[in-house]
């Protein structure tokens, strides 16, 4: 942690632990006898609890969005640009919360926890669990932190669509809806990706039906190629030319062999490191759940009903070359939002850098962020 | 606020759904929302009003004007407002259309070609007028379609499009006598009123 690091970053923070000990029915209809949520929080909560923000993380996000665990770490939280001091998620004025959520393998209750019944971990037999699932998680994570309502519940890609489902299932609860590249729904090249990434896992030998554990090994390949064919997904044709181009890493192409690109090289490095970090029962169930997530479809496809019951603000931020979660989707949740007579402001961030962009600290994009949540503190310490 | 937008909002019914294309930083829809409860919504694609609209609370929507209307819904809002934009888009015709297919009513402002300092300028030095309102050199301009009063008001009969109010100004936004008796001479601004063609 460098000196200017430390001014603005929320410093060394420690993982919490909420328990809930009822038995929780899914969606699916199965039943976790009990689970337990990994987070972390940073701020402060004002006297009357009216200045929290729940931040949902993506696909392979996790509790740990911002700052340190200790002060030997290399690298912050995942959004450690946007959360902290002086940052468009201010935590001199918000009280912000991270889960990891339910299905996930961070410390929350997922396919790496063991199951009760048997003494064993879940496994491949964790139950499939949804955004809505996650939502109604969180909500007792809110409960339990003696939180009636969020001022802003905030989410890019997957974690956007929570954001989203939130608005629409605790309408209550929720003041505004951040959602940033983010869908009402995947699209079938979208899927399509997905598709290829289980497939990577499921056909890796180490896979042994998801028992790879009990068997001493890991799908590392698998998990490996998912990871590199998401990768690919998440940046931008333009962008991997500014930032690879056709640059060698070692080898001669001259020899025509044994070359090795700088993309080829940096797409094995980040394979190879999340199939590390990464349990891909975890993977597979966080995908599924990405594809089904459709809150129009219980509403005869008619987003524009499913958005009609809610009540927040909302805010809708794409990204001009993201691919994976185009602008074109932002805008049929804001045109939606419209026809519904929600407050919503909608805007495309010009950037190269594809679906990758919302994690990154691009002026404009952080300009929008934090004018948004300065309206929003202004309103809610107007209130309290 | 602006007097223009001032003219404007005098012409909204209070608890209107409000379109207003080109909303700028927002001052017309936060005004109309805090002094006629008024639902709105602006379009705008300049990236530092859009921030503006976003700290105001407006409901800003970032869309490009020329890539059409074709998002919002027919009779989807009371009144589209268009502030000295028209004479800026790229198909003036379609856009009128689109106005009052999305809206009952629409506002639309623009400055006039045709007052007698443009044909005076015209006239006496042979090029194409540039003054405080219309800046811009014919190269460089943004404004791509402008017409005067009377041009504008042939469109509309073309159109069968109905000119319900009119109110034109002259630069300081002030409304004269000898305005009214000679708008497309001594008049700066023009302020329409439009409905939807009468059957």
């Amino acid at each position: 942690m460098s000196q200017t690091a430390a001014d603005t970053s929320v410093g060394i923070v420690e993982p919490q632990l909420f328990r809930h000990p009822a038995s929780f029915l899914l969606q699916c209809g199965e039943a976790l006898p009990g689970f337990e949520l990994v987070y972390e929080t940073y701020g402060t909560p004002d006297a009357a609890m009216s200045n929290a923000v729940l931040v949902c993380h993506a696909l392979s996000g996790n509790h740990h969005a911002a700052g340190y665990h200790s002060g030997s770490d290399e690298r912050p939280g995942w959004w450690d640009a946007c959360i902290g001091p002086g940052k468009p998620i201010d935590t001199n004025r918000f009280f912000v919360v991270c889960p990891n959520n339910l299905g996930g393998c961070h410390g929350s209750t997922g396919p790496l926890s063991i199951n009760p019944d048997t003494g064993e971990p879940y496994g491949p037999d964790f139950p499939k669990v949804t955004v809505r699932d996650w939502v109604r998680a969180q909500v007792l994570l809110a409960d339990h932190l003696g939180i009636r309502r969020f001022a802003a519940v905030v989410g890019g890609s997957l974690g956007g669509m929570q954001a989203m489902q939130w608005a629409i299932d605790e309408p209550d609860r929720i003041g505004a809806a951040v959602l940033i590249a983010a869908a009402a729904k995947l699209s079938a090249q979208n899927i399509a990706f997905n598709e290829i990434a289980r497939q990577a896992i499921l056909s890796d030998p180490q896979f042994h039906g998801g028992h790879y554990r009990s068997r001493g090994t890991n799908p590392d390949l698998g998990l490996m190629l998912a990871r590199m064919v998401g990768h690919v997904t998440y940046l931008s044709d333009d962008g991997m030319r500014r930032k690879f181009g056709r640059e060698i890493k070692s080898g001669d192409i001259r020899l025509g062999r044994d070359v090795q690109f700088q993309v080829e090289s940096y797409l094995h490095y980040q394979g190879r490191s999340f199939s590390k970090r990464f349990d891909a029962n975890t993977y597979l169930l966080m995908t599924y759940a990405l594809d089904y997530f459709d809150p129009a479809a219980e509403y005869d496809d008619d987003l524009v009903a499913a958005l009609s019951g809610t009540r927040c603000d909302f805010c809708i931020i794409s990204f001009s070359s993201d691919w994976r979660f185009s602008a074109a989707r932002s805008k049929e949740i804001s045109d939606a939002l419209i026809t519904a007579r929600r407050n919503v402001v909608s805007c495309v961030i010009e950037s190269d850098q594809g679906h990758d962009a919302f994690l990154l600290p691009i002026p404009r994009y952080f300009d929008v962020l934090g004018g948004y949540f300065d309206r929003l503190a202004r309103e809610t310490t107007g209130a309290s | 606020m602006r007097a223009d937008l001032t003219i404007i909002a005098d012409l909204v019914n209070p608890g209107a759904r409000v379109l207003d294309l080109g909303c700028g930083d927002g001052e017309l829809l936060a005004h109309l929302r805090d002094n006629k409860s008024v639902n709105g919504y602006g379009l705008e694609i300049d990236p530092v009003k859009i921030t503006t609209c976003v700290k105001n609370g407006v409901n800003v929507i970032e869309q490009n004007l020329d890539a059409g209307l074709a998002n919002f819904p027919d009779d989807s809002f009371d009144m589209v407002v268009m502030t000295e934009t028209l004479q800026s888009v790229r198909a003036p015709v379609e856009m009128l259309r689109e106005m009052l297919r999305i809206g009952r009513e629409c506002i639309v402002t623009f400055p006039n070609f045709g007052h007698w300092r443009c044909r005076l300028y015209l006239t006496a030095r042979g090029r194409m007028p540039v003054s405080e309102h219309l800046p811009h050199s014919w190269f460089d301009t943004p404004n791509i379609h402008l017409c005067t009063f009377l041009d504008f008001e042939r469109l509309c009969q073309d159109l069968e499009l109905n000119i319900i109010e009119r109110f034109v100004v002259d630069a300081d936004h002030a409304n004269r006598p000898l305005i009214n008796r000679f708008p497309n001479f001594f008049g700066t601004f023009a302020f329409y009123r439009l409905g939807r063609p009468e059957r």
